[in-house]
Parts: structure tokens; C-alpha cells; sequence
């Protein structure tokens, strides 16, 4: 049978990542335009973030509310690179100093910062998207980890640090661009990202990685590490009194969010065409925690689907009555937490799994079948 | 008096302070190989305090604690466990939203590191402790069953065979029989007197005809401080004892 089992697929979960691949790769490339495509290619890169918090926050009980940071990190990266491509001195001959990023001729530099110059690579570029979140986000862990730091305190030690990177942001606008970002993202290596065929592109490489992540993701789950992840969270004391260093496994899972929510970012940057501080601060790094919430904080699966239909209703209701959105939104994260902490991954695994796997096992011809609905309902937790 | 090295557990001085309260002060005792030692004392006398010096939950504000002649006051948590010591608290401290199985696999002694945990593999060696274990903690019917689902005192003996499967040289019991039903303290008593046998035990225990049963020697607790040492029958009969203590 094709979707038989594993140590680190049940069949569930197969079928699980299986419909979720159609509907990616398959439904919605088939069904929408290229601007709409696009549109949910945008919408993915936040599913990024929101398996890492799965792995942080559902698995291991950290919760961050400054997962901005490593999407914002990873997406300047991506925006530093392709800005000096935009900047070359023949298209930015007006300015007064040509060869050099508009924003920085506006705020009167001349030169490009030494910071800057090792963006010239593509190489360097992309090992930086991933390299810089991670290693920021293990000085983080290990100041905070290492001294025992944990649940509400560091939730709100991660949102001060989203809020002073947005400042420092903004403050130095010469060399970030300040409020507005960077923009006016033009050629990867003099390939236009913003044709149609660009961002058909695009969503292809978008979703392939999110599928490296998801598999990423489903593997730390799956091995000894994912359960001491849920054993961590439980009693964090047992777990270190049977011989863990129980910080080691907090930084690892916080950088791994970081890395997950860093390349969310670059794809960001590739797909929308900017990166502005309005991606690092602290209401989208809550936004980020309500996709995760709503998908169900258990499930990497169901993190995908919260992110995608979270941004979805936020295109959709925020056009019809912007100011009840953030309200709107609010509520709906008050609904779940209350009525359904494991989300919508949750009602699928309680309700529609179950019944799936029943239809699975009949196309497969089972002998099985006698085996009565709860019995499978069973194994399938 | 100097740390004799055929002492497995010298605590010599130790002291710890509260804000200028000391919970205890100036402790000392010597643990022996394949020795049972029990702590008992009135409510507040500091037991559940020691055991929490000794495994590095709370840091002493003073004194020494040796085991097999390393300073554990120095170490952390994890790397006290791995020198041989192992703690059961108070409560039954188990993983809810984990199996059976999967609660004694995390204490399994083997991928204790970040990226030994993510190669371990549940192979045969390990499935076998696993069950020989669970055999030993009367679970072995319930491995697939979340530990959430057991009672009171299954997940004590859960948490108990979560220590043994580390094997540690000293095995430290917070009242290991508190809320257990009568036959399922006579059961717990059973398996304590098994595992005691080939490493030394320090228990903290209310239950005096339990602590009969299985102290090689007693300490009594008071006030932070030993108030008296020896076989049951010795402090049973010293008169301080019963003053602050039995005679209630």
C-alpha cells in the first residue's frame, strides 16, 4: 500500500501531508491567476514561522512572541542582496551618488557600508538568511535558556527584542531604509522576479521548501528529541533530573524556529518584492502565534492551514471593515484557545481522520475492513 | 571529621539559608554502599530540603556534599544523574502526554545529548530494558497506555521505574508510599525491598512501620539539624526523638 506507515509517518500523517501536496502543487497552481497564486505564495511563507512555533511553543512549550525577528532577519538578507543588484550605477544614474541603494543616497550616504558589501554575493546571501537568524536567535536562547528564563518571562523578553529591532530599524534609515523598507527588488542574478512565469516560479520553490521544512519538522518530532521536546513541557524538572540539559534542547528547538521562520522571510522578500519593518515587529509576531494557534499548536500540518486561511480572512475582512479586522482577529484567537486549544488540526484529527483512514483502507482492498471505526480511530492517534 | 572514601555519600556541613532562614543548618551524614537510609522528621525539619541539595535543585549556601569522592555541590543537575545519582520527588512526576513506553525511554541512560536524542534508535537492547523494567514496576501491560490514564500510585511506581532504568548508585525516594492505597503499598513496599538491594537508598518516609521494614539506619530531622542517627530501634528509644517527634 502506498501510504503505509512508518517510524516517522503514521499513515495518518502521510495522508496528511499528501493532501495538503495537492492542494498546494496542484489546486490552488490550477485554480487561481497569477496574482492570486501569488497572493498564497505570501500567505506560505508565514506557514514557515508557524511550524517552527509548532516545534517551539506546541512541542516544547516556548512560546515566542518575536518570531518577526527571524522572518524580518532572513527576509533583509534576501532584500540586501537583490537591492545592490537594483542598484547598479546605470540604474541609478539620477541619483547623486550612482551605484548605491536609493534610500542610502536619500539619507546622503555615499558609500555603501562595509556591512553591506559581502551582499554583493548570492552565495553569501543565502547562507546569511539562514546563518544570521539562527546565530541571533542562539545568543538569544542562550542568555535566557542558560539562566533558566522561561514561559511568560521570555514571551515578553522576545517581544521587547521584536520591538527594539523595529526601532533600530526605523532609527537607522541610511543603512536599513528605515519605515518604508527596502523596495524596488528587481532581478535575482538579472532574472526578473516580477513577471507572471517570476512568480509562478516562485510558488513552486516556495512550496518545495516548505515541504523540506515540513519533512525537517516531522522528523525532529518524530525522533527521542520531539519527545523530550512534550516531556519538557510537561515537567521540566523530571526531564532534568533524568539527565538532560534541558537548555540544550531549548536553544536547539528555538534556533530551529528560526532558521524555519528565516527562510519564510527570504521567500517573502522574493514573492511580495519588499521587506519593511512592519514584518518584524510585535503585532505581526502575535499574528504569527494566532496562525499556529488557529491551525492547531500541535499539528506542523495544521500550522500550514492556519496561516493560509488566518491570511485569508485577513485579505478578505480587512478590505470589507478595516477597523473591526484586528478585533475580529482578536476574537477569533480568544474562540480557539478557548473552545479548541488544538485548533483546527484538532476537529480534523478528532473528526475527519478517522473516517478518512476508514476510506483508505477500503480503496486499498484491506482485508482489514471488518475492523470496526473506533478501532482505527484508535491507531491513528 | 574528613570524607572516608568507603563512604558513597558524604554530606558534611551543609547548610542552606532562606533569606536568613536556615531550612538546614549545618547537616552532616555518611551513606554507606547497599545502605538504606531513612530521613524522617516533623513537617519543615528540611528532608525534602536535603534531597533537593544533594540531586542540585536548590544550591547550599554552604558545607560539602562528596559522592564517590566528587563535589556534587559544584555540578549540574544533569551531570549529578549521570554520576550516579537518581531522584524521585515528592509527587509523582511523570510525562502525561507521553506512553508509558515513552516515559521510561527518555530515562533510557543513552542520546542524553541534543543530537544524540535525534539519532537515538529504539532498538532491541533498548525495547528489552524497557520491558524488563515495566515488568519490574508491575506496568507491563500498560506500555501503550499515556501516563495520563494511570492511577496515583502507578504513576509512582512509573516515576520509580523511570529511575531504575538509569541504574543509579544512589536512589533517592521522597515518600514513595504517600496516597497509595493499602494493597498498593504492600505491592510498592515488595519492589522497594527488591530494588534496595544492590545500591545504597536515602528515603523520606511518614510511615513507620514501613521505615521499619526497610531502614538499615535512621536520621531523624529537626529543624534543619540531626537530631539523631542510628538503627530504628535506637532512635525509637532516644528521648529527643519522642519529644519532637513519635510522641506526638
Amino acid at each position: 500500500m502506498l501510504l503505509k506507515g512508518n517510524r516517522f509517518f503514521s499513515t495518518g500523517d502521510l495522508v496528511a501531508f499528501a493532501i495538503l501536496a495537492v492542494l498546494i502543487f496542484v489546486i490552488l497552481p490550477v485554480g487561481l491567476d497569477t496574482f492570486r497564486l501569488n497572493l498564497f505564495g505570501k500567505y506560505l511563507t508565514y506557514a514557515f514561522v508557524a511550524i517552527g512555533l509548532v516545534l517551539c511553543w506546541g512541542a516544547g512549550g516556548i512560546l515566542s512572541l518575536g518570531q518577526g525577528v527571524f522572518f524580518g532577519l532572513g527576509g533583509y538578507c534576501m532584500a540586501m542582496f537583490l537591492k545592490l543588484e537594483a542598484s547598479s550605477p546605470e540604474a541609478t544614474k539620477i541619483q547623486s551618488t550612482p551605484g548605491i541603494p536609493d534610500f542610502m543616497d536619500w539619507n546622503q550616504i555615499t558609500q555603501i557600508p562595509l556591512w553591506w558589501e559581502p551582499f554583493h554575493s548570492l552565495t553569501f546571501s543565502l547562507f546569511a538568511v539562514i546563518l544570521i537568524p539562527v546565530a541571533f536567535a542562539f545568543i538569544i536562547g542562550v542568555a535566557m535558556f542558560r539562566r533558566r528564563v522561561g514561559g511568560v518571562y521570555f514571551a515578553i523578553i522576545t517581544q521587547a527584542i521584536a520591538a527594539i529591532l523595529t526601532i533600530l530599524i526605523i532609527g537607522q534609515q541610511g543603512y536599513t531604509g528605515g519605515v518604508n523598507g527596502i523596495t524596488d527588488l528587481r532581478t535575482l542574478k538579472g532574472w526578473d522576479i516580477r513577471t507572471d512565469d517570476a512568480k509562478v516560479l516562485l510558488y513552486f520553490v516556495n512550496g518545495g521548501l516548505l515541504f523540506v521544512c515540513l519533512f525537517i519538522a516531522q522528523l525532529i518530532r518524530k525522533s527521542k528529541l520531539g519527545r523530550i521536546l512534550i516531556a519538557m513541557r510537561d515537567q521540566e524538572d523530571r526531564v532534568r533530573f533524568s539527565g538532560y540539559d534541558v537548555a540544550n534542547f531549548k536553544i536547539f528547538v528555538f534556533c530551529a524556529g528560526a532558521a524555519f521562520a528565516a527562510v519564510g522571510g527570504a521567500m517573502f522578500t522574493l514573492q511580495v518584492g519588499f521587506m519593511s519593518p512592519s514584518f518584524v515587529g510585535i503585532v505581526p509576531s502575535i499574528e504569527m502565534v494566532i496562525f499556529c494557534a488557529v491551525g492547531g499548536r500541535l499539528s506542523i500540518i495544521g500550522a500550514v492551514y492556519g496561516a493560509l486561511l488566518v491570511n485569508l480572512a485577513k485579505t478578505t475582512f480587512s478590505e470589507l471593515f478595516p477597523e473591526l479586522w484586528l478585533l475580529g482577529l482578536g476574537a477569533v484567537f480568544i474562540a480557539v484557545v478557548l473552545a479548541f486549544p488544538n485548533g483546527l488540526a484538532g476537529l480534523y484529527k478528532d473528526h475527519v481522520e478517522p473516517r478518512l483512514l476508514v476510506i483508505f483502507k477500503r480503496k486499498a482492498g484491506d482485508d482489514s475492513s471488518t475492523e470496526d471505526f473506533d478501532a482505527i480511530k484508535t491507531a491513528a492517534e | 571529621m574528613n570524607a572516608r572514601p568507603d563512604f558513597l555519600l558524604s554530606v558534611e556541613n551543609l547548610t542552606v539559608s532562606f533569606d536568613g532562614f536556615k531550612a538546614v543548618d549545618g547537616l552532616s551524614f555518611y551513606v554507606e554502599p547497599n545502605e538504606c537510609r531513612v530521613i524522617i522528621g516533623p513537617n519543615g525539619a528540611g528532608k525534602t530540603t536535603v534531597l533537593d541539595l544533594i540531586c542540585g535543585r536548590t544550591k547550599a549556601t554552604d558545607g560539602k556534599v562528596e559522592f564517590k569522592n566528587q563535589e556534587l555541590l559544584k555540578m549540574r543537575e544533569d551531570q549529578i544523574v549521570h554520576a550516579g545519582v537518581g531522584r524521585k520527588f515528592q509527587t509523582p512526576t511523570v510525562y502525561e502526554d507521553l506512553t508509558v513506553f515513552e516515559n521510561l525511554e527518555i530515562s533510557y541512560p543513552k542520546g542524553h545529548g541534543v543530537f544524540g536524542a535525534l539519532m537515538f534508535r529504539r532498538d532491541d537492547p533498548v525495547k528489552s530494558r524497557i520491558n524488563e523494567i515495566a515488568g519490574e514496576v508491575f506496568l507491563d501491560d500498560l506500555l501503550d497506555e499515556k501516563a495520563a490514564f494511570l492511577s496515583h500510585g502507578q504513576k509512582q511506581w512509573l516515576e520509580i521505574g523511570m529511575l531504575l532504568i538509569q541504574d543509579p548508585e544512589l536512589l533517592m525516594l521522597d515518600e514513595p508510599v504517600a496516597g497509595m492505597s493499602v494493597a498498593e503499598r504492600i505491592q510498592t513496599a515488595e519492589l522497594l525491598n527488591r530494588i534496595i538491594k544492590d545500591r545504597s537508598v536515602i528515603v523520606i518516609e511518614h510511615d513507620m512501620k514501613f521505615v521499619e521494614d526497610i531502614a538499615t539506619r535512621v536520621t531523624v530531622l529537626h529543624q534543619g539539624k540531626v537530631l539523631s542517627e542510628g538503627s530504628m530501634a535506637h532512635v525509637q528509644a532516644d528521648p529527643k526523638v519522642i519529644e519532637v517527634y513519635l510522641g506526638h
